[in-house]
């Protein structure tokens, strides 16, 4: 039982913050209960990491792998509070149920990272899932928002159907729900409900990775969330999601066949051209973000399916990109919610043109996430795609590699449009004026610093990814 | 120790930069200007105590990343020496080049400036392949952006033009290095990027020709050789003075020492199959390059085609002693030829491209065409643009003329065909050099000019380069010397001489599988 305290500690969490809001509603009450609650979540790790590997009932199983994905999804949530909580201030609503939802979003994408059975990953993701949708339209006075809610709740259903009916398949093939057990059973079930079954889980789960070619609702809903929330669907809940991929691929041993070896380089590639190509032309760094996450979630593709070679090293890969990519994407759109006003979010590349000249700290924070994304050294962004890139050379994935290498320069390309407008010295410039909150402030910069640790010594952190213990 | 330092006291410096900038103007200025003069002494004094010693003269070997194998191992020989004396030189020519050019952002200039120039010292010093590969991306991002926010008109298309480039060709290079890291662990079990180390791995000549082409992309692009040239004319002209200075005289050197340092040794034979299309390409590139800058009328246009030509020399003298029989006379005299063309070309094309940020900023113009009798006015900015001129065209007496003679006798030895295409390149630089002194600076003064002459300061910047070509045209040996050592070796020529490591402990991860 002790092994499940972070997830006792999320639910008491939102529990205590919903009745504390039913009780006292105040702004600075809700955010101070969700921090304490996150933190003693986070803290909990500590103690849980002692009796771990446990398997906790047939559904959840506790691991090196589950903690260190929990730890990644409760301090982006954390972050995202930070975030959220100067966010809300400049907004016209209600804002203590924020943090609710925030807290239950964070326990489905926990639950997933443990997940190791058909039920806790549909339970997790529809957990996840729910407490998005309403995250998504939360300033419900906002076209946008509600626009993104709504897009978010059609993908999520359709997504969910997808999953539902490949499980169906996989269940009525293998007789069990059980991943552990199903890999046993696989080799003597009928691949003609296996394959399809396999395909439709696939693509459930692309959906809500937005992956090319299932990305189609990424960018409006980029655009149109809030930007902590978006930070948060950029970050935690496609931790979680990635944390059931590999778990549920690598227990099957889903690799050995080559169609799904097809299919994942088929959608990898796809990913990382669609979603650098389409960044492109986008004049709204919102949208721009949303198209190079579609890229970054296929170069993460690229280090999953170096589990052809070895499972740990695609495992630590993931896990070590993942992390730089938190950081970063924390970042990036930490700055854009950092500086909304009640009037909107900064959304449009001009609003960002020479802010260097006006706020030299910001442009260059700014400038810091956007080349980490290119993956420029200095930054966390270049030691996880080296890593990506040296896993996959060392799982002779030359092809990959060579996309990976081509789209990631194409992607400078606009990383690089934004950063010469954030130092463009042309005074025709409409000014990001408003004033950062302290709480954010304070964020920002441990994330700058983050990333700039990362980069240049990442040592501790990929220790930590590879003692991640996979079966 | 010593290495670190002179990495450290550029980055602290350039950090401090925007910080002082609040007490005075001029303070980043002056505090870039000491740090490279306090490198440039600790460097010279090394060289001056011991100028003809062989060998590793210094090394530092710290553990950075043991998860990949990754050491923070940097070494000096007689080659990096000689190319870091050169990296803080150009370093002073452009500060004091961009005194009065900058004006905006002047504590970020600076901060730019001088991590560019780490990058390039840790380029010039890293002996780990992933330290190198660092450092070269490193100075990616400081050069993108002096040429984007201080540069000219065309600035931003220029300077992502360079940025996806370089990119590309590194990424490229990356790969190679990967693939190379991974035979070797896949022969040895020991992860390691360590130069000594690699040299040692077993290669099948496939796998060597793929990995050396990788290396090749990224230095070529660098360097840069026809037909990979073409980012290189729009960054040098869109550049401020100080960008091109540091451009021509220091990064495309960053390509030819990879040839030198990693190329050649790593993958001989790869090399030397590969040889003879390296060689014809840097022919056409001598031609090609002094060609277009007949055609142009834009100076700093001119003066970065000519650069095109000068590196096909350098192309063809590295190449050429690569096919050469393996200490002979020929490998000998054309490394000889290279190191010295890397030099001279630094000061003359960097003195360059002083002189026509000079002009820029007192004319506004770049077009040679409204340019017409400035001897007239400016006597002793004429004097140096003759000179320089002269110098580019490899004048006798000039050291321009000692590197690309030797170069021709190296390569003459290996192709006499080559050797005469080349030298029909010298032929022509004489039409662009004489053009350029008689569009610039002969004739009537049509356009009226009155304009200032050389400020004390612009001559300090151009006086010690006049002094330096003239010193490497009269009497090169010492140079000679100093290089020299670098590229003997017991198992022949082009071989630098292996540094001595600790040998690598056995990791504890399990980060790769063996193949």
């Amino acid at each position: 039982m002790a092994a499940l305290a972070p997830f006792v500690l999320l639910s008491l969490a939102a529990v205590v913050v919903m009745m504390g809001i039913a009780f006292h509603r105040s702004h600075g009450f809700a955010f101070s209960l969700t921090l304490a609650g996150l933190a003693a979540t986070l803290w909990s790790l500590w103690p849980v990491a002692r009796v771990i590997p446990r398997q906790v009932t047939p559904l959840l199983r506790m691991d090196g792998f589950a903690l260190y994905f929990i730890g990644l999804i409760v301090a982006a949530t954390l972050a995202v509070a930070i975030l959220a909580y100067g966010y809300l201030k400049t907004q016209p609503v209600r804002p203590e149920e924020f943090y609710v939802l925030l807290l239950v979003a964070a326990l489905g994408a926990s639950v997933l990272a443990a997940s190791s059975h058909f039920v806790s990953f549909f339970l997790g993701l529809e957990i996840l899932s729910v407490a998005l949708y309403g995250l998504n339209a939360y300033p419900h006075r906002r076209a946008l928002p509600l626009e993104a809610g709504i897009k978010y709740l059609v993908l999520a259903a359709a997504s969910a159907a997808f999953l539902l009916f490949g499980m169906a398949l996989v269940y009525a093939a293998t007789g069990t729900l059980d991943f552990a057990a199903m890999a046993g059973a696989l080799p003597s079930a009928p691949q003609a409900l296996v394959l399809p079954g396999a395909a439709l889980i696939l693509v459930g789960i692309s959906f809500k990775l937005a992956l090319a070619p299932f990305h189609l609702w990424t960018p409006d809903v980029y655009q149109g969330a809030p930007a902590p929330v978006t930070a948060f669907i950029a970050t935690a809940s496609k931790a979680g999601i990635f944390a059931v991929l590999i778990r549920f691929f690598y227990d099957l041993g889903g690799l050995h066949s080559p169609g799904a070896v097809l299919a994942v380089t088929v959608l990898a590639i796809a990913s990382m051209a669609v979603g650098n190509l389409l960044a492109l032309r986008q004049s709204n760094l919102k949208r721009l973000l949303a198209y190079s996450s579609i890229a970054h979630m296929g170069y993460v593709l690229v280090a999953f399916e170096a589990a052809l070679a070895s499972p740990a090293v695609a495992a630590a890969a993931v896990g070590f990109y993942l992390l730089a990519y938190f950081v970063t994407t924390l970042g990036a759109f930490g700055l854009i919610s950092a500086l909304s006003t009640a009037a909107g979010e900064p959304e449009s590349i001009e609003d960002y043109r020479g802010l260097f000249w006006r706020r030299p700290w910001l442009a260059l924070m700014l400038a810091a996430m956007l080349l980490s994304l290119a993956g420029i050294p200095l930054t966390a962004g270049f030691l996880a795609k080296f890593y990506v890139v040296a896993a996959g050379a060392a799982a002779t994935l030359w092809l990959l590699i060579l996309v990976l290498v081509v789209t990631s320069v194409v992607g400078l390309y606009y990383y690089l449009r934004v950063v010469v407008a954030l130092f463009s010295t042309s005074d025709d410039s409409a000014p990001v004026a408003a004033a950062m909150p302290p709480a954010a402030a304070w964020l920002l910069g441990v994330l700058f610093v983050g990333l700039i640790w990362v980069g240049v010594y990442p040592e501790p952190f990929l220790r930590l990814v590879l003692a991640l213990p996979l079966r | 120790m010593l290495l670190l330092w002179l990495l450290v006291i550029l980055a602290a410096a350039g950090a401090l930069a925007p910080l002082v900038h609040r007490w005075h103007a001029n303070a980043p200025r002056w505090l870039a200007l000491f740090a490279l003069a306090a490198d440039f002494g600790l460097v010279l004094q090394l060289w001056l105590r011991a100028p003809r010693l062989a060998g590793w003269r210094m090394q530092l070997d710290w553990t950075w990343i043991p998860a990949f194998g990754i050491r923070f191992h940097l070494g000096l020989d007689g080659l990096s020496l000689l190319l870091l004396l050169l990296t803080f030189f150009l370093g002073m020519v452009a500060v004091l080049a961009s005194w009065r050019d900058i004006q905006r952002g002047v504590g970020f200039f600076h901060l730019n400036l001088l991590w560019l120039l780490t990058g390039i010292a840790g380029v010039f010093l890293a002996l780990d392949l992933f330290l190198f590969y660092f450092a070269w991306e490193l100075m990616l991002v400081p050069m993108f952006l002096l040429i984007a926010i201080w540069g000219h008109e065309r600035r931003r298309y220029a300077a992502i033009k360079f940025f996806l480039f370089t990119q590309l060709s590194g990424l490229l290079m990356l790969i190679a290095i990967l693939a190379l890291y991974l035979y070797h662990y896949a022969a040895t079990g020991v992860l390691t990027f360590e130069y000594a180390q690699l040299m040692a791995t077993p290669l099948a000549p496939s796998a060597s020709l793929w990995i050396m082409l990788g290396f090749f992309a990224a230095f070529m692009v660098k360097l840069p050789m026809f037909p990979f040239h073409t980012w290189l004319p729009d960054a040098h002209t869109e550049a401020s003075t100080a960008g091109s200075v540091i451009l021509a005289g220091l990064m495309l050197k960053t390509g030819a020492y990879g040839l030198l340092r990693f190329v050649l040794p790593l993958f001989p034979s790869a090399v030397r199959s590969f040889a003879p299309w390296a060689l014809v390409l840097a022919a056409i590139g001598i031609l090609y390059g002094a060609l277009l800058a007949y055609a142009q009328t834009d100076l700093k246009r001119l003066v970065a085609y000519t650069s095109v030509s000068h590196m096909g020399f350098v192309l063809l003298g590295i190449f050429a002693a690569a096919v050469a029989p393996p200490g002979s006379a020929a490998a000998q005299w054309a490394l000889d030829g290279v190191v010295l063309e890397i030099l001279c070309h630094g000061f003359s094309t960097g003195a360059l491209f002083v002189l026509a940020g000079i002009l820029q900023e007192r004319m506004h113009t770049r077009e040679m065409g409204r340019m017409n009798g400035l001897w007239a006015v400016m006597p002793r900015l004429g004097g140096a643009g003759l000179f320089f001129a002269l110098a580019a065209i490899g004048l006798p007496g000039l050291g321009n003329f000692v590197a690309e003679f030797l170069i021709l006798l190296g390569t003459f030895h290996v192709s006499v065909g080559l050797a005469v295409a080349a030298s029909i390149g010298i032929l022509a630089s004489t039409f662009y050099g004489v053009e350029l002194v008689q569009r610039a600076f002969h004739g009537p003064n049509r356009h009226g000019w009155q304009l200032p002459d050389l400020s004390r300061r612009e001559a300090l910047a151009l006086v010690p380069m006049m002094a330096a070509l003239l010193w490497l045209g009269l009497y090169p040996q010492p140079i000679f010397n100093t290089a020299f050592p670098a590229f003997t070796s017991p198992s022949g020529a082009a071989l630098p001489e292996p540094p001595r490591s600790l040998p690598q402990p056995h990791t504890r991860y399990s980060l790769f599988p063996i193949p």
